[in-house]
């Protein structure tokens, strides 16, 4: 493992991290310049019609649009540097104090519905590749297929007319009113301080309005789990040592699940760092569904409101946040699958 | 003409059981939706932005009934032409993106294999980090930029998409171009003294095309679900300029509250059998292209009647 020194895990983190620096610099310089090099005035787009030439010119000076670009670019990346995201335009105030107030409804959100769809995308996975060609491979691979194919907003729609109204779920929002105002907001993460504060009200209240919103994203990501499962056990029930051990002799059941199972979702890990950014998509849409108070719909909100500060600071955050992640499950892999540290 | 035939056919012929009844599902599905993509104006009762027909005006969100099978919507729309004209739209923007990330990606992948150097680098970086970003929100921030300058248009939506896929055609094309320039016909051609723009346009083109297809294949369904995303958001195309899915079911989910069901469920509906359609199709061509989940169907082995003159000796012994 430790031959030349190259196969060692302290080596592999460092390189991992310093190769996901560049990237991370060219997602930025991306972002920056797309966004500031595209035709029409930030400012007067925003705001335009709201305030008078004179104030419109103090914002762009404050904003610091009328210096050269290559000054706003290192501006720009000094202050992502230090974790600054800039102001919004619309509503003047730090892009960060908008991701912690939302962010964390979209965690909650998006972990429930990670929760959700390993719980039901793994065993059926697992299934469809033991019993491949059967009827229940035929017809979890269809479910996978529509999990995919069915649009998760298309799915909120369905959920919100014949599910939400029969159970008397709400469809809007991640909590009531009365909910928002009885919890003490401690960790700016609704669910965790509804719990801490110890109302049962709240607390059913909270979960009342995940469940639908969590379910309709996790369907989305169950699919891929499925079909990423049911591959991994069919390529693992075909190797050598799944052979050997049916030559030797082992039982069934034993090889399915000792040599079969285990192997087969070693890969899961990897495609869950993967995932996150088809988690991140679909939340934006979920949320958008369900009027969930999170980063993603606050996102649309300013694009519909045309904030281009507000939009290049989430946009940075959101970037930021999925190449660190895919870091974290990399430096996981190693950790757990030698073989990942070439 | 045969052998194009018998290409095609490859998928079909090599298959057994399930795995060809999908491919065929798939293949019929897509079908039917590239019919009503070419023939809307034809098989459309009315045009996807009518709300009067001989001076009669539809109903504000009608039930389905004899003259609306799938009943009107709150603009006065039907909803069923509007499923079928929908399917045009789709179509338009799959082949306008897949043709934009062709005349761009494949140029870009050649000169940058071919050449190699620093532009190779930087070329490479930048493809990279686009293919690192969350795809739906490099679409969303690119259609945010394109729709605020030339609005929302179906051309818009399609350069939004071709954002989020050309960095797969262009590294598909580059490593082709990369392993095809070390061949000995373009040694050849090189001896010949053919100029570097000859031979990408004359050998290296005709021979890195070849993949384009496939990918074309594999992204439409993907490509498909993100178009109805950025119309859900109203990034996409307006209702009056095209009938879009994605921005029907917008509209549709104020309705869910108040029994109207009509409205979303059909363009959903077509959303989803569409993306099943071009997944089968995919899925299929996988099973049967991709060595190691391949199970070609065998030939069933006729073994030589046993006789008791053909018996080995050997047995007996």
């Amino acid at each position: 493992m430790t031959r030349g020194g190259s196969g060692s895990l302290p080596r592999y983190i460092l390189q991992r991290i310093l190769l996901v620096i560049p990237m991370i610099w060219v997602i930025l310089t991306l972002v920056f310049f797309v966004l500031r090099v595209a035709p029409g005035d930030p400012v007067s787009a925003a705001l335009g019609g709201k305030l008078d030439q004179q104030a419109l010119d103090q914002r762009r000076e404050a904003l610091g649009f009328n210096r050269p670009l290559i000054a706003q670019y290192w501006d720009y990346l000094s202050s992502v540097v230090h974790l600054d995201f800039g102001t919004t335009f619309s509503d003047n105030q730090p892009v960060l104090h908008v991701i912690r107030d939302n962010g964390g409804a979209t965690l909650t959100l998006t972990v429930a519905a990670f929760v959700i769809a390993l719980v039901v995308g793994i065993p059926l996975g697992l299934l469809a590749g033991r019993y491949r060609d059967s009827v229940p491979d035929a017809g979890i691979r269809l479910f996978g297929i529509l999990t995919y194919a069915a649009p998760v907003f298309f799915v909120g729609f369905l959920m919100q007319y014949y599910v939400a109204e029969p159970l008397g779920l709400p469809t809007s929002g991640d909590a009531s009113p009365i909910t928002v105002f009885e919890v003490q907001p401690k960790t700016h993460i609704l669910l965790v301080d509804a719990f801490l504060s110890g109302n049962t009200d709240a607390m059913q209240d909270v979960l009342k309005h995940l469940v639908l919103p969590a379910v309709t994203l996790g369907l989305l990501v169950c699919g891929v789990f499925i079909r990423l499962v049911r591959v991994n056990m069919l390529q693992t029930m075909q190797t050598d040592y799944v052979e050997a051990a049916e030559a030797r002799g082992v039982k069934r059941r034993n090889v399915t699940w000792r040599h079969g199972f285990r192997n087969a979702l070693v890969p899961v890990i990897t495609v869950i760092g993967l995932q996150f950014a088809l988690l991140l998509s679909g939340a934006v849409l979920t949320e958008s569904t369900f009027n969930w108070p999170g980063l993603g719909q606050k996102l649309v909100q300013y694009i519909n409101n045309r904030d281009y500060g507000a939009v290049q600071g989430i946009i940075t955050f959101f970037a930021i946040a999925v190449v660190v992640i895919s870091v974290l499950v990399d430096i996981v892999n190693a950790l757990i699958d030698p073989r990942v540290r070439y | 003409m045969r052998r194009l035939v018998s290409v095609l056919g490859k998928p079909f012929t090599e298959t057994t059981g399930l795995a060809r009844w999908m491919l065929v599902a798939g293949v019929a599905i897509t079908a039917l939706f590239l019919v009503f993509a070419i023939f809307a104006p034809w098989l459309a009762p009315y045009g996807f932005a009518q709300s009067s027909s001989h001076g009669v005006e539809f109903p504000k969100a009608g039930a389905p009934s004899h003259a609306h099978p799938f009943g009107t919507d709150r603009l006065f729309f039907d909803v069923l032409s509007r499923v079928i004209w929908g399917a045009r739209t789709a179509l338009e923007v799959v082949i306008l993106s897949i043709l934009f990330c062709v005349v761009l990606g494949v140029p870009l992948g050649i000169v940058s294999g071919f050449y190699g150097g620093w532009l190779d680098r930087i070329l490479v970086l930048v493809m990279d980090a686009l293919y690192a970003f969350p795809s739906f929100l490099l679409a969303i921030v690119v259609s945010f930029l394109l729709v605020n300058v030339y609005g929302g248009s179906v051309i818009a939506v399609s350069l939004s998409l071709t954002v989020v896929y050309i960095p797969q055609y262009y590294r598909v094309v580059r490593n082709t171009t990369l392993s095809a320039k070390e061949a000995t016909y373009i040694e050849a051609a090189r001896a010949m003294g053919a100029r570097d723009i000859r031979i990408m346009r004359k050998y290296l083109f005709g021979n890195v095309i070849q993949s384009v297809p496939v990918l074309g294949t594999l992204n439409a369904a993907d490509a498909i679900l993100t178009l109805a995303g950025l119309g859900f958001l109203g990034l996409g195309i307006q209702s009056t300029e095209a009938a879009e899915w994605g921005h029907d079911l917008n509209r549709a989910l104020a309705d869910a509250g108040s029994g109207v069901w009509w409205t979303g469920l059909y363009p959903g509906l077509a959303i989803v059998f569409l993306v099943i359609g071009l997944t089968l199709v995919g899925e299929g061509l996988n099973e049967t292209l991709n060595p190691t989940l391949r199970r070609r169907r065998l030939l069933p082995v006729v073994m030589p009647p046993r006789t008791a003159t053909t018996s080995i000796p050997e047995e007996q012994s």
